[in-house]
């Protein structure tokens, strides 16, 4: 039996105001598991960066609720958020956001420091993190001197050195060729494994279908159809 | 090393002509504010040497003086009126004024005579580089600094000129005794004094005032007030204050000097604060993933000040050492530039005052940045 991670109930969602006032979100029920890698699939506009907003504790729902790691996000202050992020949150971006002026292994070590993690632990951890993705020859490169397979999995390691429970990537397939694609998929599966720790990808990339094990898709901001992925029926 | 201390030095370093310009606009504040305050601090220097070599554990003078140069009598009748007081061992009398210095070629300059009781050794010339301060007391003996020797058309030790129709001698020179006011000092011996300035031989301009060993000088001062009228009593320290006081304030010169200052400190807040700003904005990508992965809005800001910290200290590295050679290159001047440890501690809290608070700007920015935002980007 898997625990919950992270549970979002009848979640709305208005963006901007007055007469643009547009409801992004229409009531989405989504719940993660741990040890499970969850796709989330929809069209542009379907409302899959907003509802990733929302999970990741950056934007707060016009209705409904979140629970990360049990705990009620609802009423929480912003400085309360950015900490429920740093201690249960990591995040995969589309665009690496990586900073440049950094090492690999500096920008891995950086999601420890905001932790007040720093000293040799915290450069032992971000070294083994950064090992995990198959980088220990470059830690001390810049982020100009990877390849954008590279930078990904310096985004990786940067997501699970804290060991977070919940994993949010943002197509992070996107700007990759098919090879280093499957590459982060592969290795994102690979961090789903573990029991306590649930992974969502936002993606609109069939090729990923294969590494999930659950597949939520969205529409004009409601979720239409849940299946099993490619991970779940091979097992 | 720290990693927001790194963040910080590669932020700043990132883009080097921004950081350039930081830079200069710091030294060319702090450069500004040193000179300014240099040139208030030698101001006060100079308008107090002749207080700050004479030999007196108290000053006789008129009511209402304001400044050393103040040019008001006093009877010499007080003098010994103060010598009665208990505790006053001496009361010597100091004449000053100003005079015209005629060169044998037939030109004046304006001079100011200092005359003092050389045997008392009140207020004699000091760092003598030629001749003897007990020359003075041959006749027509006077002490002019070297460094005035053009304004005052002669060669050196020997020369002679005319003050007041009266046949002068130079018998000793003196090395940086300088006037802030550019008109040149003449020492010599009272009674002489007298004669060049046309003051009455029953008038004095001071009486320094020397207190017994043992004796409490604020009674003897008390003593003094009690006996003699019209006068006032100024400690050494008193009267250093009040020269100051009149000159800097008085004459609208130490305002000048601050209001130059506080316009360094503006223009330096002014460029730091720009280039703060426009770096944090052209960081906020990596400020809004430093957010995301929720860091606190402290750890942000510890950053931006970090970045404003470093650019202080080279800044003032940098300004102190112009500091330095400006003050070097005014040493001989008639006003230089004084820069004193706490002038420089002063300057360095200034400085980093001004590198934080230019970073507001930047901290206010950050202050409102979304997270969301690394979705869109």
């Amino acid at each position: 039996m898997t625990a919950l991670v992270m549970e979002a109930n009848a979640i709305a969602k208005d963006l901007g105001s007055g007469a643009a006032q547009i409801r992004a979100l229409k009531g989405v029920d989504l719940a993660l598991k741990g040890g499970e890698l969850t796709l989330l699939m929809g069209p542009s506009g379907s409302g899959k960066t907003t509802l990733l907003s929302i999970l990741g504790c950056m934007l707060t729902p016009t209705e409904g609720t979140v629970r990360v790691c049990g705990d009620l996000i609802s009423g929480k202050t912003p400085e309360d958020l950015a900490k429920i992020r740093r201690e249960n949150i990591g995040f995969v971006f589309q665009s690496y956001h990586l900073f440049p002026t950094l090492t690999a292994a500096d920008n891995v070590r950086l999601a420890l420091d905001v932790r007040g993690e720093n000293g040799k632990e915290a450069r032992d951890k971000s070294h083994a993190a950064l090992d995990r993705v198959g980088l220990s020859g470059k830690m001390g490169n810049y982020p100009r001197e990877l390849s954008g397979g590279e930078q990904q999995r310096v985004a990786i390691a940067r997501a699970v050195v804290g060991d977070p429970s919940v994993i949010l990537a943002d197509e992070p397939t996107a700007a990759l060729d098919s090879e280093n694609g499957k590459a982060i998929m592969g290795i994102l599966a690979n961090i789903a494994k573990d029991p306590g720790r649930g992974v969502l990808v936002v993606t609109h990339d069939p090729r990923l279908v294969p590494f999930a094990g659950r597949i939520v898709h969205i529409e004009d901001g409601l979720i239409v159809r849940e299946e099993a992925g490619g991970a779940a029926q091979a097992s | 090393m720290p990693l927001v201390f790194t963040l910080a030095f590669r932020n700043l370093f990132h883009d080097r002509l921004r950081f350039i310009a930081t830079v200069i606009g710091i030294v060319f504040s702090i450069v500004l504010v040193t000179v300014q305050m240099g040139l208030y601090l030698g101001f006060g220097q100079m308008v107090t040497t002749m207080i700050d070599h004479a030999s007196a554990d108290l000053w006789i003078m008129p009511k209402g003086t304001k400044c050393f140069e103040d040019p008001s009598l006093l009877d010499t009748r007080q003098r010994s009126r103060a010598l009665s007081v208990p505790g006053t061992t001496e009361a010597i009398p100091v004449v000053i004024g100003f005079a015209d210095w005629r060169t044998p070629n037939g030109s004046s300059t304006p001079v100011f005579v200092i005359g003092s009781d050389l045997r008392a050794g009140g207020l004699d010339p000091w760092n003598v580089v030629e001749g003897r301060v007990e020359s003075l007391s041959t006749p027509n003996a006077v002490a002019v600094d070297r460094s005035y020797f053009d304004r005052l058309g002669i060669a050196g030790l020997g020369a002679r000129a005319e003050i007041r129709q009266q046949s002068v001698r130079v018998a000793v020179v003196t090395d940086g005794i300088r006037s802030f006011t550019t008109t040149p000092y003449v020492f010599m011996d009272i009674d002489r004094a007298r004669a060049h300035t046309g003051t009455p031989a029953s008038k004095a301009t001071y009486f320094l005032v020397r207190v017994g060993a043992g004796a409490d000088v604020q009674q003897v001062r008390r003593g003094l007030l009690a006996t003699l009228a019209d006068v006032e009593v100024l400690t050494p320290a008193e009267f250093r204050e009040r020269s100051r006081t009149f000159w800097l304030f008085g004459t609208g010169a130490g305002a000048a000097l601050f209001a130059g200052a506080l316009l360094g400190v503006i223009v330096g807040t002014v460029i730091v604060a720009q280039t703060l700003y426009s770096s944090t904005k052209d960081h906020l990508n990596e400020f809004a993933t430093l957010r995301a992965i929720g860091s606190s809005r402290r750890y942000i800001y510890k950053v931006i000040i970090c970045q404003a910290l470093l650019s202080a200290v080279i800044g003032f590295s940098l300004a102190y050492l112009i500091g330095l050679l400006v003050v070097r290159m005014t040493t001989a001047s008639a006003l230089p530039i004084v820069i004193t440890p706490a002038l420089s501690v002063g300057l360095f809290a200034l400085t980093v005052v001004m590198c934080v608070v230019s970073a507001i700007a930047a901290i206010m920015k950050v202050t409102r940045i979304d997270p969301a935002m690394v979705f869109t980007r």
